[in-house]
């Protein structure tokens, strides 16, 4: 008897828990792990300066958060997808198919790419795009030739470079870094160099040569990191000559640890990226559901709070915390208030 | 013993039985060799767990103390209530505080040339504390209070010997020329460093505010997943190896529901996460980061555990105890109520708190149901919102800690290990205690 009133009880209690459930009443938030800390920041504030709770923020990386976004509408989906690229085309047809069709950009601010290495290895101080395609692309051009990277050492290829053995840790493909990476050093090294004109001249498409040069080196000397910074730090703790990509904030929350190298001869801040000079940076995105708003509660109020002067703008929290605020804010914030959808219309 | 056969004088073949002959004394080495052998990996074993022990220890006792400011700070109605205009309203109340700080210093004439950017380097986020105080006793506006807030990591740091004047070299976060002012402040008794009770206490806090970060509200989430987990495995578990046990006939059937049940309590944990993401979250629609999912997540995993040792227990109770209710008439019901469970129940409670114990250190199938990342509610109000509202569990929160920027999160995520060391021990010295007191031999 007391077993079956046990199990009576417990059941009625899982009931009485799934009701209360129905309404979710905070805002659930997933995706890039470089927008996280913005994004906790945020979520924290919001918490502390409204009536509305907390939202819980997870990480998980950009394509991973805006798959669980394109699942649907509903409470049990989430509600903004953070992400460090723009949602792509493939991605906004998968939510249209499950019904998420209305959606809200918000860019957010700049982050910078930096290139740093152990505080107590080589000064990498002379970096171009092409040096970084040289020493992990899988194909290069060599003494005219479009080789396998045969390059072993930074100082083989570029006099400037330390004598040292290559060893790069970049960002895994789930990584948003990963696709401004590709974009701004690899592509950009790979026609530099001039590999990418000798690989279109030796018969391939352009798409075809863009795809050649976004390859890079299997042998061990680049390594995915398919895991958060934290990682790609303790890998450099481990390796004298070791390079890894991190993003601005992060490398400025450990200068104690980390050196970093100047890309172009210039050395990453907050300043040369927003004037541009610093050619390695990448703008951050949230993409909200607009069919959520006015169903869970403080949804547009999060969205607004996020990207309003005193949060986002110069000077703010996360400016301090080493985003590169948007000089469009205020455009941002118009289409946010008028609850602009993509494509156009609202 | 052939040589000693073939020995025509049926002695042993040198004479005294008192002096060992070479295969004796060989077989003796090799029996010394492998104590030594034996030795050597007890010795191994204990030198790594004092490393590890001396590690986490040295590493995670930081994050117990803080440094804090001491400041009797007024706030009046007027300022409170242009404050509550501000859209960014902690913003405000850390302004008020900065210039209060910056005039009692003022005041007291210290020589080290500061102006208000430094001492807001040298604070943590403190508008959300001072809030909090001032919407919750309204009365005290006007009153002086005082205020014992956290200063920034780096300053933490400072004092802890994780942050130089050598390694803040190229930081903007905190400059060379603020150490000397740290300095002067710690001499004057209002920095000091006092016990971290947010720590205990507290939700996890934003990127920027290591200070203000605790463990708190995780270990209310893990406590209400084992909940969960208990309710529903324990009666589940028990339930069914009594019936594979003592009623179910053994046939193919129960042959392969035993070897799945061995197979389950191998299958990665990550798993029953994904089972739990698809069954509990998209298919029931219960909520996402709630401590209810995370349990029933955690009680599948705990299941093969809790049934696997449950029967062994059941196993180890004598035929003849069962044969002998039988034989005065009870029921096979009967038997296995009044007579087996009550004495399987030590072995039985051990195995389920041993795999509760393993449920609580488990993140992965956490992170899919959405408890690992930023999930700071502070406390449930009430029982059904413990089950429900979304919290953190005590290793998902030390996960999270782990991969911040800042290194003052790198501590709090070591002192986090302590904790759940310390519940896991004390769950490891219950089980103990049961299976002593109540376990019989025959």
């Amino acid at each position: 008897m007391t077993y079956a009133k046990i199990t009576t009880s417990a059941l009625a209690l899982m009931a009485v828990s799934a009701t209360a459930a129905a309404a979710r009443d905070n805002v659930q938030v997933a995706g890039s792990s470089t927008v996280l800390p913005y994004a906790s920041i945020v979520a924290e504030l919001f918490g502390e300066n409204t009536d509305f709770p907390t939202p819980v923020v997870e990480s998980g990386g950009s394509s991973a958060g805006l798959k669980r976004f394109c699942e649907g509408v509903g409470e049990n989906t989430i509600d903004v997808a953070n992400a460090s690229r723009a949602i792509r085309e493939k991605e906004i047809k998968a939510c249209a198919e499950n019904g998420v069709t209305d959606i809200i950009e918000v860019r957010i601010g700049y982050d910078g790419i930096v290139f740093a290495s152990q505080q107590s290895g080589p000064d990498f101080t002379a970096f171009e795009p092409s040096d970084i395609f040289n020493a992990i692309g899988a194909t290069v051009l060599k003494d005219g030739a479009l080789v396998e990277n045969p390059h072993n050492n930074w100082a083989e290829f570029n006099a400037d470079l330390p004598d040292a053995e290559i060893a790069m840790f970049i960002p895994g493909t789930k990584h948003g870094t990963r696709e401004v990476f590709e974009d701004k050093v690899l592509l950009k090294g790979c026609e530099d160099t001039g590999a990418m004109k000798a690989m279109m001249d030796g018969g391939m498409s352009e798409d075809d040569a863009e795809d050649a040069c976004l390859d890079v080196r299997q042998d061990g000397k680049s390594v995915d990191i398919d895991g958060d910074y934290t990682e790609t730090l303790a890998r450099i703790d481990a390796n004298t000559n070791g390079i890894g990509v991190f993003g601005l904030a992060f490398y400025e929350n450990n200068t104690d640890k980390l050196k970093v190298a100047t890309m172009g001869g210039i050395a990453p801040s907050t300043e040369t990226i927003a004037s541009g000079e610093y050619p390695v940076s990448r703008p951050l995105f949230f993409y909200v559901k607009k069919a959520h708003i006015g169903v869970i509660p403080g949804l547009k109020e999060y969205t607004q709070f996020f990207v309003a002067d005193e949060i986002a703008g110069p000077g703010g929290p996360l400016a301090n915390y080493g985003l590169v605020a948007d000089p469009e804010l205020a455009e941002t914030q118009a289409a946010i208030e008028a609850e602009e959808i993509m494509g156009g219309g609202s | 013993m052939t040589d000693a056969t073939l020995n025509g004088d049926g002695g042993r073949p040198n004479g005294s039985l008192t002096t060992q002959d070479d295969r004796t004394k060989a077989r003796n080495r090799a029996e010394t060799r492998f104590k030594a052998y034996g030795l050597a990996a007890i010795l191994v074993g204990i030198f790594f767990l004092v490393v590890l022990a001396v590690s986490i220890i040295r590493s995670g006792s930081p994050a117990f103390t803080r440094t804090v400011v001491d400041v009797e700070f007024t706030l009046s109605q007027s300022e409170f209530e242009a404050a509550e205009e501000e859209l960014f309203k902690t913003k405000a109340y850390q302004s008020l505080f900065i210039s209060t700080l910056k005039g009692q210093l003022d005041e007291r004439g210290v020589e080290v040339a500061f102006d208000e950017a430094a001492i807001e380097r040298l604070l943590g986020k403190v508008g959300g504390t001072i809030r909090e105080f001032y919407t919750a006793n309204p009365d005290k506006l006007g009153e002086p209070v005082q205020f014992e807030l956290p200063a920034s990591s780096r300053v933490d740091g400072y004092f802890n010997g994780r942050v130089t004047r050598e390694s803040i070299q190229d930081s903007r976060f905190l400059m060379k020329a603020d150490l000397d002012l740290v300095d002067v402040l710690h001499d004057a008794g209002i920095m000091k460093s006092s016990f971290n009770w947010t720590f205990i206490t507290g939700a996890d806090a934003g990127v920027d505010n290591p200070g203000g970060a605790g463990i708190g509200a995780s270990v209310v989430g893990s406590f209400f997943m084992m909940l969960v987990v208990l309710v529903l495995s324990l009666p589940i578990g028990v339930a069914a190896s009594i019936y594979l046990e003592e009623f179910a006939p053994q046939n193919r059937f129960t042959d392969l529901i035993e070897v799945n049940i061995s197979n389950l309590a191998a299958v990665p944990s990550i798993v029953f996460g994904i089972l739990g993401l698809a069954v509990f979250i998209q298919f029931m629609h219960l909520p996402q980061s709630a401590p209810l999912v995370g349990g029933l997540v955690l009680t599948l995993m705990t299941l093969p555990t809790i049934i696997i040792s449950t029967r062994a227990s059941l196993k180890a109770v004598p035929p003849s105890i069962r044969d002998a209710a039988l034989g005065v008439g009870a029921s096979r019901m009967q038997a296995v109520f009044h007579h087996v469970l009550p004495l399987a129940m030590p072995g039985i409670l051990t195995g389920t708190i041993i795999g509760l114990a393993q449920a609580l250190g488990e993140t992965a199938p956490l992170l899919l149901i959405g408890m690992v990342g930023f999930v700071a509610r502070g406390y449930p109000e009430g029982i059904a919102a413990g089950f429900t509202d979304p919290n953190s569990a005590m290793p998902a929160q030390i996960y999270t800690w782990a991969a911040r920027a800042d290194a003052g999160f790198y501590e709090k995520a070591w002192g986090g290990i302590i904790i759940l060391l310390a519940f896991l021990l004390t769950m490891n010295i219950i089980a103990i205690i049961l299976r002593r007191r109540f376990e019989r031999r025959w």
